[in-house]
């Protein structure tokens, strides 16, 4: 619908010019932090100082900050941990949701209900902070990358969402394939999942932008701070601003040819270090709202 | 639906015809022996056999893992060696201060919450589905959803760069003379802080669902009211907000029975900065004294009163929506 209905009355003229008006600053509110922290990352030491901090007027713009933090050091070890938690996460996480959301997408088969009812069950209650905690150190993963994956590794909801969809397949594409003699796992990876491409990409995208941001179970099972993802990096250096390490082990102090960054830009570098996967994949996701894949997940 | 009067069209009759054929061949297994279904099932079994033990080491064998509330735990004595003390940590807790002001906290942010977050995601589907042009609307959609997917850290971060003691705010007030305010350490101010960044957050996000709802809703209703006069203002009163009342309604409800969740991380986050007089909710309470004053027990006992209060509130909450009429989140069926 590009057009108004006939029926519909004119626009008043405070609806003409409100509207355009209230959503540009709602975009504006979501885009101007973003914008301010990059143009700051991106700023040299003299554009700090003139701009008083922050910078919203881009001058004399370099890359040193990036240079800096990604040529060895915190960073840039605390940033291949949480791409390799990622990758390694997303494909454990996506392989058992996408084998258990099969085999429970068969009503009646043995134990179904059951076996459904102990996933859905998880909804209803957490097991606690401490017990979970115990439970980790008790299995001896504290410091182990494992605590930052095992835990974590289902979601109730993305099993659900893609059990409803592969419950939408047409039962005689299956039952023409269980004719031929195919067993389950065939059938499953050769009927099942090349029609279900979408959903299994939504899925994999969540549990990936949810291993990325992780930060809980971080801070509750890894003490050892070399071990450390990108988000309990940031939040120790920019948010309880902590003073990063510089030279051997921190942060490179300055790189030949290039002036060393100012501080603040690092510092702003970092946090987008943080932003970027999540801008990347983030196209790949939304376009699946236009296909309402979520929506109709969301709706149940 | 219509299904029944109309003559049974091809189209309309295959899903129901295809569930009889699908219930019959597996769910009408009454005359069928368990080890007949057990070599028929067993590959189905065996793939979902992952999740079950992981949802058993990491969910519910740490469910069991809460009758430490009613221990005087010691990690060196361990579940078996630690002695019973009965409800001995929930008395010490219901007589402690503090635990009554995490309690207050949590259930005061929970009430701010719903009076100012809860409606801004429905005005904004609103605005939006007035916009006409479907590519301004898809435009302002991707803006909006995108800091759902920012992890708490990158907001806490991203608030504290813009109006923090050293953020732009506090720059450019200072630039001009003023005094400088940083929004991110006043206890006072800090109710309505979280709720901002909730709302930078999640409004967007939670706009989705009234989105659907608001397509589902038909332009023939809005037609014949506007034939039979009714202006904008009374379409919106008696035919979008009608349409919308189940979701509003299940989300309320949901919220309600959430209410002593506000999420952890966002607090833990800004604990420190803010102080605990006003930045401690249940769970950072739990994570203070348990794991960080190391008293298991007791920690314990805070998390498990946190976890069967809000389940009561859920099934309660689910119970209302029924009587309400509503679907509810989940039925007997």
């Amino acid at each position: 619908m590009s057009a108004r209905a006939v029926w519909e009355e004119e626009p008043t003229p405070v609806g003409r010019f409100g509207k355009p008006v209230v959503l540009a600053l709602i975009a504006l509110a979501v885009a101007f932090p973003l914008y301010v922290v990059v143009v700051t990352s991106l700023s040299s030491t003299e554009a700090v100082t003139r701009a008083g901090g922050l910078v919203v007027v881009p001058r004399e713009l370099t890359v040193a900050a990036y240079v800096q933090l990604l040529s060895g050091g915190v960073v840039t070890k605390a940033l291949l941990i949480s791409v390799g938690i990622t990758a390694i996460g997303t494909a454990f996480s996506l392989g058992i949701t996408v084998l258990a959301a099969y085999g429970l997408s068969r009503p009646g088969s043995l134990f179904h209900r059951p076996l459904l009812f102990i996933v859905l069950l998880t909804f209803l209650f957490g097991p606690g902070i401490i017990p979970s905690y115990l439970v980790v150190n008790a299995l001896g993963l504290i410091d182990h990358y494992a605590s930052l994956i095992l835990p974590a590794a289902i979601s109730a909801f993305n099993l659900i969402v893609m059990r409803s969809f592969f419950m939408g397949i047409p039962t005689e594409l299956i039952d023409s394939a269980r004719i031929d003699g195919a067993g389950e796992f065939a059938i499953l990876r050769r009927i099942v999942l090349p029609l279900s491409k979408a959903v299994v990409a939504v899925v994999g995208l969540f549990y990936a932008v949810g291993y990325w941001n992780a930060f809980f179970n971080a801070l509750l099972y890894i003490n050892d701070n070399s071990k450390w993802p990108l988000q309990m990096v940031l939040r120790t250096y920019i948010v309880q601003q902590q003073p990063l390490p510089t030279g051997a082990g921190g942060v490179a102090t300055g790189i030949a040819g290039l002036s060393p960054a100012p501080g603040l830009a690092i510092k702003m570098a970092i946090v987008v270090i943080a932003i970027v996967p999540v801008l990347l994949v983030y196209p790949f996701i939304q376009r699946h709202f236009q296909k309402g894949v979520i929506i109709g997940a969301v709706k149940g | 639906m219509t299904t029944v009067v109309k003559p049974p069209a091809q189209a309309e009759r295959l899903p129901d015809a295809k569930r009889t054929s699908r219930r019959h061949k597996r769910g009408r297994a009454g005359g069928m022996s368990f080890t007949h279904r057990l070599r028929r099932d067993w590959p189905l079994l065996v793939m979902v056999l992952p999740v079950v033990v992981l949802l058993g080491v990491f969910h519910y064998f740490p469910t069991l893992g809460n009758v430490i509330a009613f221990q005087d735990y010691s990690p060196y004595a361990g579940i078996r060696g630690s002695e019973f003390i009965g409800f001995g940590n929930f008395q010490r807790m219901f007589a402690e201060p503090a635990f009554w002001k995490a309690v207050a906290n949590t259930v005061s942010i929970t009430a701010v919450q719903l009076a100012f977050f809860f409606p801004i995601p429905i005005a904004l589907a609103l605005l939006l589905n007035s916009v006409l042009s479907s590519k301004l609307r898809n435009l302002i959609q991707g803006v909006v959803y995108l800091p759902h997917f920012f992890s708490w850290v990158l907001v806490v971060s991203l608030f504290q760069q813009m109006i923090g003691g050293a953020g732009l705010l506090a720059q450019t007030l200072r630039d001009h003379g003023h005094q400088a305010v940083d929004l991110m350490t006043k206890p006072d101010t800090f109710i309505l802080l979280v709720t901002a960044q909730a709302v930078w957050k999640d409004a967007g996000w939670g706009m989705i669902v009234f989105l659907a709802a608001l397509s589902t809703i038909s332009p023939e209703l809005y037609e014949s009211a506007a034939a039979d006069g009714a202006n904008r203002w009374r379409r919106l009163w008696h035919i979008t907000l009608p349409g919308l009342r189940p979701v509003i309604v299940l989300l309320l409800i949901l919220r309600l029975g959430d209410a002593l969740t506000v999420g952890f991380e966002q607090f833990i986050l800004q604990r420190s900065a803010v102080g605990g007089g006003a930045a401690e909710v249940l769970d950072t309470y739990v994570y203070y004294q348990g794991l960080l004053v190391g008293d298991f027990g007791y920690g314990a006992a805070a998390g498990l009163f946190k976890g069967v209060v809000g389940l009561v509130l859920v099934l309660l909450a689910n119970r209302f929506a029924h009587m309400v009429g509503e679907q509810g989140v989940y039925s007997k069926s």
